[in-house]
């Protein structure tokens, strides 16, 4: 019961914030410079037909004005149709949202799996060979950026040894599978098509794990400093000297509390690997979200840049949402305290 | 050698620890040799600081390694050297063989986790028997010592987290924690430091209480002389990593020897008489760059030469009664001529 008055009210929040955020995006892209009926037509349109895309566009009504057209559009899931491609972009959206959400997704279970991994180690063997290695490794990962990352596998993997496919979501030839969910993986296993699922897989890992480097290095160093730190606390050395077994003092008492701080920050580059992910998108030439509202920006594509900013605030939110919850799972301090205070 | 000797419970024999820090070695512990009996209480008393509970981490073997080494010494538990023990025999040792309770009862308790969930696997752990056991069977187990450190409402307890409790009840979670495991030897860290005087006072009861009942032999750390006095039945005091007085307590209490055992007595105040408690001048010495010989000339009032030369051994001034200190040398008027000379 509790976990769901939680729930309602961050949700009764976020609508504040989503809001607000809607304001800002709608501002900004109205006060960009340049008319975007006439970047839409192109230079060589004759000017009464530019007047009419802005007399369709609602561009002559006041801002408020536009604004209102324009939210009630985005409540019904309306964002108008792009000025670039004439394509309806609540329908570009749901095209490429999945692509980016499946690379995303996998890209934070592996930065998720191996960060807490290495981070362990590198606690567990504090100060020696193991741990520097691991250190610098991940400050190696955190200052280098995803893209540099994605042309060196791209190298070594795509061309050098070519184990795995450079671009796209699927090779020739392949049938895809029928859309259920949008992403590549799950939907061919739902359809059963194994050969699919197999090479949507391997179409996946680079770009995946290009994406994932920097923010497992964060994560390991996360998770390093904050179990090397609890590793001297009383209640470890407590849990030894009742002679529990290493593992339980390691794997439960020693991890759980060492969590917290890597949650948040895994949560963090999850919902920000979305828009981060342009670059190595463009360069495995995959078709996401982040390549799509990059585009859309490049070509002052209002209606697309403004649906793809919602897009990414309801992701950061939701993904704040999540955060508290799995923290609020994992320390009963917070979740007293929330209690406390209702 | 003498059979018939009481067996020795844990005898430890010039045991080192050394810390490799950034700036060079601190040389913390320095030869410390003790021995706990069965069935005996054992107090150790010294200021803040002085190596006791690091002597007991390392004879838990739960000192970080590094920084932490132990480049000597032997620590007999039963007959046995903890030191050469492979970590799943010394696994076996901590719990059943001896347990611990620390200074500060809110920072050993694991703040995310239940009452019933740390207690849990140390019963589990602590009997060969426990292994097999069910949760239920467990749960029903966890009970036992927390009734035993006379917590009401155990079973509710059991499922509260640390921050629910006050100090008082987490120092007792601690106690009965440590001696859930039935152990053989309680090493108690300055129990009830952290808590206000009265709440103290009723822990070190129990505690006393419960080691009687349950036979358990004590090496309690404490900085308050009264409560060595009540508990214990001989007291070792130490000071910058070296024992130097061991005696049974009343005649400790009665004729400390070591200078530095009387500077002690003395920073106590006193009810009756007035005036300020007398200190101790000076500070600890550094561990980097200890004094060389006996590591208190420094601050000694009855310092001699010989004390900046050589560490003193323990010397014999009656039954039981020995002190680390030259003055009690056979030679102590030799050496105090020398001195004048």
């Amino acid at each position: 019961m509790r976990l769901l008055a939680f729930l309602a009210r961050r949700i009764y929040q976020s609508i504040f914030v989503l809001l607000g955020l809607s304001v800002l995006i709608f501002i900004i892209a109205r006060i960009l410079p340049g008319d975007p009926a006439r970047t839409a037509l192109g230079a060589r349109a004759p000017q009464w037909v530019v007047e009419r895309l802005r007399e369709d566009m609602h561009l002559n009504d006041p801002v408020p004005v536009q604004y209102v057209y324009w939210l009630r559009g985005a409540l019904g899931g309306d964002f108008g149709i792009s000025l670039v491609t004439r394509r309806d972009v609540a329908n570009d959206i749901i095209e490429f949202f999945p692509a980016s959400f499946e690379l995303v997704l996998l890209a934070g279970i592996i930065s998720g799996v191996a960060g807490i991994g290495l981070g362990t180690l590198s606690a567990r063997h504090k100060d020696t060979w193991v741990d520097n290695v691991v250190r610098i490794l991940s400050y190696m990962g955190v200052v280098t950026p995803a893209f540099v990352f994605a042309i060196i596998l791209l190298l070594i993997f795509g061309l050098a040894l070519g184990w795995l496919p450079a671009i796209g979501r699927l090779s020739d030839g392949i049938p895809a599978p029928p859309t259920v969910t949008g992403l590549m993986t799950v939907d061919a296993l739902l359809a059963g098509q194994l050969a699919t699922f197999w090479d949507a897989l391997k179409h996946l890992i680079m770009p995946a794990v290009a994406l994932a480097l920097g923010a497992l290095s964060q994560e390991a160093r996360i998770t390093r400093a904050t179990m090397a730190d609890n590793l001297s606390k009383d209640y470890i050395a407590t849990a030894r000297s009742l002679g529990i077994p290493e593992r339980i003092v390691m794997g439960r008492f020693l991890l759980k509390p060492s969590l917290i701080p890597t949650v948040s920050i895994l949560g963090l580059d999850f919902a920000g690997s979305f828009s981060n992910a342009f670059l190595v998108e463009l360069i495995f030439n995959w078709p996401g979200l982040s390549r799509y509202g990059m585009n859309a920006m490049l070509r002052k594509d209002l209606n697309a840049i403004s649906a793809v900013i919602l897009v990414l605030g309801v992701i950061f939110i939701t993904v704040n949402i999540v955060v508290d919850l799995v923290v609020g799972g994992l320390d009963p301090r917070i979740r007293l305290r929330a209690a406390r205070s209702e | 050698m003498s059979l018939s000797a009481p067996p020795r419970l844990l005898e430890v024999k010039d045991l080192s620890v050394h810390f490799k820090v950034y700036s060079g070695v601190l040389k913390v512990l320095d030869g410390v040799t003790f021995s706990v009996d069965a069935g005996e209480k054992v107090g150790l008393v010294g200021e803040t600081g002085c190596g006791k509970t690091t002597t007991m981490k390392a004879i838990l073997r739960i000192l970080p390694i590094p920084p932490a080494v132990v480049p000597r010494g032997e620590i007999l538990f039963q007959g046995e050297d903890l030191l050469r023990m492979r970590p799943d025999q010394m696994r076996q040792v901590r719990g059943p063989g001896i347990s611990m309770v620390f200074q500060d009862p809110t920072a050993s308790l694991n703040p995310v986790f239940t009452i019933g969930e740390q207690l849990g696997p140390v019963i589990r752990y602590s009997a060969p028997e426990n292994r097999g056991l069910s949760r239920r069977q467990i749960r029903q187990k966890a009970l036992i010592p927390l009734q035993d450190v006379a917590l009401a409402d155990p079973e509710r307890l059991l499922d509260a987290y640390p921050i629910q409790l006050s100090g008082g009840m987490r120092q007792r979670v601690c106690i009965g924690m440590a001696l859930a495991t039935n152990p053989e030897l309680l090493i108690a860290d300055e129990p009830g430091t952290s808590l206000d005087v009265t709440i103290q006072d009723q822990v070190i009861r129990l505690l006393g209480e419960l080691v009687e009942r349950k036979r358990t032999s004590v090496i309690l750390i404490t900085h308050s002389l009264g409560v060595v006095r009540e508990m214990t039945d001989r007291v070792y005091v130490m000071y910058a990593g070296n024992m130097v007085e061991v005696a049974p307590t009343r005649r400790l209490f009665a004729n400390p020897l070591h200078p530095y055992t009387r500077g002690l007595m003395e920073a106590v105040p006193k009810l009756t008489g007035g005036g300020m408690a007398m200190g101790i001048p000076g500070r600890l010495p550094s561990y980097q760059h200890p004094p060389s010989g006996c590591r208190f000339h420094t601050r000694c009032p009855h310092v001699m030469p010989v004390c900046r030369r050589e560490k003193p051994p323990f010397f014999q001034a009656e039954a039981g009664h020995q002190a680390a200190c030259f003055l009690y040398s056979p030679e102590a008027e030799r050496h105090r001529n020398e001195a004048q000379a």
